[in-house]
């Protein structure tokens, strides 16, 4: 057992193998967006992790500046795509992450939402009831004029620009345990609305059950399911977001189903992680044969007769990915195959269309101004396509992108993969 | 570096553009070397001439080295800092300042990344070719400083066919500018040719003019498979002797085909023994008979299998697979040592001869591929630092390897510099009174041997990087 400090606070022994795997070629450099902010080498890849292996190796202290490294890192694996040694550099920020947080020296707010709010589905939603509360009463408009809000909270403030109108009624009260097709049964998915989807876009949740039903799936989504814990995982908090995933994988084997469908990238991302997750334990074989179900809608629905359903759409429509399909799940013929065999659709291809929008999970509230300096290419690049509709398959995207629209005054309509060819079929 | 140094060099940069904390000198401590790092003192990042200027005259006041950067992608180490150093790091100096399409010049920052230029003078149907594998990281500035070449090195030519004119803050603080936009300039000696290539050691690059050329019309890109390494080298020979001159000859060997295979999944023959990646360009029906011309030399050489890229999308994730070799071949072991010893073209199927020789005399895997057009492989060694007998062997192996190369009058380095990594090669290839010419020149300039000391040749022992670096800076 190695006595470094990243080993002893995270656990994870395969470290020095991760991080020996880096020749520190500089290949990654171009592929990160922040170090494209700050032109630091410790904002990169290749920096970060040499401060993960100097940690380790006890040249470093665990150091405000490394902790700072570690959560201003997107965690977007836009380095893994470009690294072709292939280094897992998003395993090794996280195991920083873990250390970081172990410490207590990571950022407060950050740990407040993640320990605190996200896994549980009630406070997510008695949080969003009150936002919404605060948005209808008037409250939001007399804060916001009168400028009281940013001159006691600045950082507050920004943040609170961000949220978007919450809609009164959320997914999980409308989506049922089980949805059956009109016609005939095709197959049986199971569908889990996770924990942002549910809250803030609960129509996009309503319009993939719909397109599920409409191709002949049975969906069934288990009302005791929770959030994946991708978000507490990719921010250090392995323990929460191990409970998480057993909770899901107990309640979800009380069915048994073809595919398990997500439409939110992060967590199709993170549930197929599972099975590396729960490596050696217990749960291992449960977790296996979990993971091995799950593929993203987009990934999916090429597998099914979809293409014959299309109906003419005669639009300029442009696609973002989003970084945990393409760089973590390597996900990025198929949306554009699903498009491009809808009759009458002009797919424009998107610049630097695999570029983190900086929502990076809740990123874009903890780094706000950063976030915002990456957002701001994106809209111009989104801008120059001309497009009316940006498609996209994670909330934290949309939110993102949304924001980006109200932000720099675009007229572009933002539109999740799932809620656009719901339309069409 | 005392306190009251370091205070100096902050009032002349300001306190946003200085650092020396320890994670930045950690992050700064190496550039795509295996093997070297070291600590440096202080980090500035300067906003413009004046304060270069300043640094090197406080350089030469209180006696510190100082070593500039770019991205950090070099080879050679010549951007490792070396002992007590202050390094300069110029990647905020990224401006294309004009692209003149009446005269076929840009005129750059040193800080501009190599492809971005590219990409920019495309747009205007301009072409600057030298692209070495690191094009989408590496700067202009680091290209000139170190006379990079790349795929296109054969018809086209290295960094130098391209640099017309340099500014550069001297070791004593003076701004030269030297060249232009002449095509054609005899005043004096020809100061700037002797520039590219001195690897930071003569002076700190500000601006830099470099020549366009119109952008080939029309180029197929071909790939060719063998079973075996022999055949391939002998149709490059046999296209070379045909008097055709491709833009690009690269060829990997079954190792790097494997490894580049599983990164890009482009679907590489993972059985063959060897791929020739060829394009010719230029504009209508000739390279369209040239190209002809080389599938016959292909196919008499045994070539099992020729294809051509059907379009530009292809053609360009084929090179692009071609850029990855040297870092996907980390794939089968932790450290990965690349050089880059070349030979006249004739001779390059004894060179790899030599290359097979080594790995089983010294008992090492190599990885091989490179510039077959020019002579100019990348025998890399597969390795892991941390078992340093191995590492021992491997020095070992590419010693014999640089001998052999010089024995068949070749060089030790085609284009990545001499750096750290093989400056006690050198006097073997440039000769004593070359390497002595080399020095009287560095010492004239730099006479208190601030800049960039001990890269390339070792002056004097004191300020220079010490093998290996003591534990005080290490850690």
């Amino acid at each position: 057992m190695s006595n470094d400090p990243i080993t002893i606070l995270t656990g994870i022994k395969e470290l020095t193998d991760i991080y020996s795997q880096c020749i520190h070629c500089g290949m990654c450099l171009s592929a990160c967006p922040t170090y494209d902010l700050t032109r630091l080498e410790r904002s990169s890849p290749r920096g970060r992790i040499k401060l993960i292996r100097s940690v380790a190796e006890n040249k470093l202290p665990l150091t405000d500046i490394f902790a700072y490294e570690m959560n201003f890192c997107l965690d977007c694996q836009a380095c893994e795509t470009a690294c072709p040694a292939g280094v897992k550099f998003g395993t090794m920020v996280e195991a920083g992450r873990v250390a970081v947080e172990n410490k207590g020296i990571g950022p407060t707010l950050k740990s407040f939402i993640l320990k605190q709010v996200i896994p549980y589905r009630n406070r997510i939603k008695f949080a969003a009831k009150i936002l919404r509360f605060y948005q209808k009463s008037g409250l939001q408009k007399f804060l916001r004029v009168s400028g009281i809000l940013n001159k006691l909270f600045p950082e507050l403030a920004k943040i609170e620009e961000l949220t978007p109108f919450i809609p009164a009624e959320f997914s999980d009260t409308g989506i049922k345990e089980i949805n059956r097709p009109a016609g005939k049964a095709q197959f049986t998915l199971a569908f889990s609305y996770g924990c942002i989807m549910n809250v803030l876009f609960p129509d996009v949740n309503k319009d993939t059950v719909e397109l599920l039903n409409k191709i002949g799936g049975v969906v069934i989504s288990p009302s005791g399911q929770t959030c994946c814990g991708s978000l507490n995982a990719h921010n250090g908090d392995f323990k929460t977001a191990k409970e998480l995933a057993a909770k899901n994988i107990a309640e979800f084997s009380r069915y048994s189903y073809d595919y398990f469908v997500s439409n939110s990238a992060g967590c199709s991302a993170f549930m197929k992680e599972y099975s590396e997750l729960f490596k050696n334990e217990q749960l291992a074989e449960q977790a296996k044969i979990f993971s091995s179900k799950v593929k993203d809608l987009v990934e999916f629905l090429p597998e099914t007769d979809i293409f014959s359903r299309f109906k003419t759409y005669d639009k300029n429509v442009t696609y973002h990915d989003a970084c945990h399909l393409v760089h973590t799940q390597h996900i990025y013929n198929q949306p554009r195959d699903l498009l491009n065999n809808i009759p009458g659709l002009n797919l424009i291809p998107l610049e630097d269309s695999t570029r983190c929008c900086g929502s990076a999970g809740i990123y874009n509230v903890i780094h706000y101004d950063a976030s915002m300096e990456i957002l701001k290419p994106k809209m111009d690049n989104i801008a120059r396509t001309k497009a009316e509709i940006v498609l996209t398959g994670n909330p934290g995207c949309l939110l993102q992108l949304t924001y980006g629209v109200k932000k720099f005054n675009s007229d572009v309509n933002i539109m999740h993969t799932a809620s656009f060819l719901n339309k069409i079929i | 570096m005392s306190p009251s140094v370091k205070e100096k060099i902050k009032k002349i940069v300001g306190g946003k553009n200085y650092t020396d904390s320890p994670e930045d000198k950690l992050t700064y401590s190496y550039d795509a070397t295996p093997l070297f790092s070291q600590l440096p003192e202080a980090i500035v990042f300067p906003e413009n001439e004046q304060q270069i200027s300043e640094l090197m005259r406080l350089a030469n006041q209180e006696k510190f080295p100082v070593v500039p950067r770019g991205s950090g992608t070099g080879l050679s180490g010549g951007a490792v800092p070396v002992e007590d150093s202050l390094l300069i790091v110029m990647t905020k100096w990224d401006r294309i300042l004009e692209i003149d399409s009446s005269n076929l010049t840009a005129l750059v920052e040193p800080g501009v990344i190599t492809g971005v230029l590219q990409n920019e003078v495309e747009k205007l149907n301009l072409f600057y070719p030298p692209d070495p594998g690191s094009i989408n990281v590496c700067t202009i500035g680091g290209n000139v400083a170190n006379n990079a070449g790349g795929l296109r090195g054969l018809k086209y030519g290295v960094t130098k066919n391209y640099v017309l004119g340099v500014e550069m803050i001297l070791p004593n603080g003076e701004l030269l500018k030297t060249g232009g936009k002449n095509m054609k300039d005899v005043a004096g000696y020809n100061l700037r040719d002797f520039i590219v290539g001195s690897e930071g050691t003569l002076g700190i690059f500000t601006k830099i003019l470099l020549k366009l050329l119109p952008i080939p019309s029309t180029s197929i890109t071909m790939l060719a498979y063998f079973e075996h390494l022999n055949d391939a080298a002998k149709a490059v020979s046999g296209i070379i002797s045909a008097h055709i001159t491709p833009s690009m000859m690269e060829f990997l060997d079954n190792t790097t085909i494997r490894c580049v295979e599983e990164y890009t999944h482009i679907g590489l023959p993972v059985n063959s023994e060897a791929i020739l990646l060829i394009e010719v360009d230029g504009r209508g029906s000739v390279v369209g008979e040239d190209a002809d011309i080389i599938m016959n030399i292909l196919k008499k050489n045994n070539s099992s299998f020729i294809k051509s890229a059907k379009d530009t999308l292809e053609a360009n994730s084929l090179k692009t697979a071609r850029r990855t070799a040297f870092s996907a071949l980390a794939r089968q072991r932790p450290t990965a040592i690349l050089e880059d010893a070349t030979v006249p073209r004739s001779e390059l199927p004894l060179i790899i001869e030599k290359v097979k020789e080594a790995a089983r005399k010294f008992d090492v895997t190599f990885g091989n591929f490179g510039h077959a057009g020019d002579g100019n492989i990348h025998p890399t060694c597969l390795t892991d630092e941390r078992d340093s007998a191995e590492i021992n062997r491997a020095h070992k192996a590419f010693e014999f390897i640089f001998n052999e190369a010089v024995k068949l009058g070749g060089t030790i380095t085609g284009e990545h510099g001499t750096g750290l990594a093989k400056k006690q090669f050198l006097e073997s290839v440039a000769g004593l009174p070359g390497l002595d010419m080399m020095k009287k020149i560095k010492a004239a300039m730099d006479e208190n041997n601030i800049l960039n000391p001990g890269k390339i040749f070792s002056l004097s022992p004191k300020c220079e990087v010490l093998f290996p670096p003591t534990l005080k800076n290490h850690g």
